[in-house]
């Protein structure tokens, strides 16, 4: 006994890795449990055999096209986001002052959430919004442009959420990145653009690709603002939408899991594809701290 | 992040070059837009919910403070209130309780199959709330646990754990181990170790992580919204549900509901600010040491 004791001590298992039961009890229990039992639940639909519950879903075109939806809106946000934020947090890496305030004023509509921020777009870009009434005494349009219930409301609703959380973390990439290489470059005759392209984007790539990532989880999962500020029974009708109508309007568990799951097979399908063009770009040190 | 005195010459020629340079503008013009529109969708909701009236003006005609008394008695926000802080600290104090000791574990320690237990750690805060949320609020209503409160606590405890672990890590590995090998030369037993030595140094760390998880649990709408019954709504799902149904109330009081909401997230994030780094609240990323 003594003997087994220390030889699992030798590979580092010893009384102390208790400490790791609580929260990994916690984790199986509230997360790998019920993800196994909607799956199992996903596949006993109370017809149509196995796969019944995937093959409705994906047989009705009002509900298959929301995946379609989905990655219409938050792709071209995610995408958005990040490309937004790189030169942005490129010009602000620096120290200059107010850089805190910015950052400070940054974190704001990340904790707003999704309910206030469509209250408010649906007060501001609304028809008799202050938007519309600015561009219409400038001259710039004759009648209210249509921004809210529909498409645009909610994309503007993943863009305010999702820049501020973009442009934080690849500013905090950005500032890992050594800024030395750069100077070395410069040294050598290399201008802004060559710099930017040969050298910091491809340090970057990793970052970028993770933003890029969580940028989109963040967009995939789009609920409230799409009920609020989109068309939720038409043209932002996400796929979040139409599991939690099956879940709790329609009250068919075996579909509203089967959903959840191809939600996140969707989700992890894209995710996947991204890191593994990441992973064609310069993998390694960043030189920095990053 | 102190302010550094630069030369008067030095600071003259860099602020020539931002004169000159038309990327700088562009870069600056849509920080500006950003903050402009994200200050029409804030100021928007404020001032309607201040206004008596507001159809097709700039600003409402006349002003009021009654949507806050009738927002405050028609959708008992007192009991609102209560339900939410009891929930977030309820989730709090669990998630830190279980969560540090894993972190502890994982910073610390290498162990077989450490890095597939990270990554199953990883996996809650990856998902989309709803995919992982629809299969546990089924679970949850199986066990008659979802309706009421500790059905919300422990849907939120899904991705407060894996938040805690991540965000306690740096900081236990700040902690110098030769404390603790000194500590356990004069006799101490682990959890003498734990309370009398790290717990005193891990402070800053877990009131850090405590507030994350505070404006996390505060502002997390899919999970609570799937796993509440009536009387154990927080205010962000109170919220959706007053919205949803609008047309029955005021928008004014709607509106007044947000500030409401907006203004407990901003003292929250205050408070936040004075314990972490803004970054932290996106992500784990180590921060300029200068």
């Amino acid at each position: 006994m003594t003997a087994l004791r220390h030889r699992l001590a030798e590979r580092g298992i010893d009384r102390q890795l208790l400490l790791l039961v609580p929260a990994l009890l916690c984790v199986l229990i509230l997360f790998i449990y019920p993800f196994a039992y909607g799956l199992g639940l996903s596949f006993q639909p109370s017809q149509g055999g196995v796969f019944g519950a995937y093959r409705e879903f994906f047989a009705d075109a009002y509900q298959r096209d929301t995946i379609w939806t989905t990655l219409k809106l938050s792709l071209p946000a995610a995408f958005l986001n990040v490309a937004a934020s790189v030169p942005i947090a490129y010009r602000m890496r620096g120290r200059f002052r107010g850089k805190r305030l910015l950052t400070v004023l940054l974190v704001v509509p990340i904790t707003l959430g999704t309910v206030l921020t469509a209250e408010g777009l649906l007060n501001f870009l609304g028809p008799t919004g202050w938007l519309n009434r600015t561009l219409m005494s400038a001259g710039v349009i004759d009648e209210p442009v249509r921004l809210t219930n529909n498409y645009w409301g909610v994309f503007f609703s993943l863009v305010i959420t999702g820049f501020p959380f973009a442009f934080l973390l690849i500013l905090s990439y950005l500032s890992g990145i050594d800024p030395t290489l750069e100077r070395a470059a410069a040294t050598l005759g290399a201008g802004w653009w060559p710099r930017f392209h040969r050298i910091t984007l491809p340090l970057l790539a990793p970052g970028l690709a993770t933003t890029f990532c969580l940028t989109f989880v963040l967009a995939f999962s789009v609920f409230p603002s799409a009920v609020l500020v989109g068309d939720p029974a038409g043209t932002t009708r996400v796929i979040s939408i139409a599991a939690y109508h099956a879940a709790y309007e329609a009250y068919d568990y075996p579909l509203a899991s089967a959903i959840a799951v191809v939600m996140g097979v969707v989700e992890l399908a894209v995710v996947a594809a991204v890191l593994g063009m990441r992973s064609l770009f310069y993998t390694g040190s960043t030189g920095g701290k990053g | 992040m102190t302010a550094v005195a630069v030369p008067a010459q030095e600071e003259k020629t860099r602020r020539a070059r931002i004169v000159a340079s038309p990327g700088a503008w562009l870069v600056w013009g849509s920080v500006t837009f950003f903050f402009v529109m994200l200050a029409g969708v804030i100021g928007s909701v404020v001032v309607s919910s201040f206004g008596r009236r507001w159809f097709d003006t700039w600003l409402p005609e006349s002003w009021t403070t009654q949507w806050y008394g009738q927002a405050w008695h028609e959708f008992t926000l007192l009991d609102v209130l209560i339900v939410t802080i009891e929930v977030s600290l309820l989730v709090v104090g669990i998630s830190v309780l279980v969560g540090v000791p894993a972190s502890y574990v994982l910073a610390r320690r290498s162990f077989p199959g450490r890095r597939v237990l990270y990554l199953l750690f990883l996996l809650p805060i990856l998902m989309p709330p709803i995919t992982y949320g629809i299969p546990l609020a089924t679970v949850l209503y199986k066990y008659g646990l979802a309706g009421h409160m500790t059905g919300v606590v422990l849907a939120n405890l899904v991705p407060s754990i894996p938040f805690v672990i991540l965000t306690m890590t740096p900081f236990i590995e700040q902690v110098d181990p030769a404390i603790e090998r000194a500590a356990r030369m004069c006799g101490a037993r682990t959890w003498q170790v734990f309370l009398r030595i790290l717990a005193p140094l891990l402070v800053p760390g877990i009131l850090a992580a405590s507030i994350l998880v505070l404006v996390r649990t505060v502002g997390m709408f899919e999970l609570t919204f799937l796993t509440a019954g009536p009387d154990s709504q927080t205010l962000v799902v109170a919220l959706y549900y007053t919205m949803s149904a609008a047309g029955i109330r005021a928008q004014q009081s709607v509106d007044a509901m947000a500030v409401i909401y907006t203004s407990m997230m901003l003292v929250l994030l205050v408070i936040a600010l004075r314990f972490v780094n803004p970054t932290q609240l996106v992500a784990r990323v180590k921060e300029d040491p200068s």
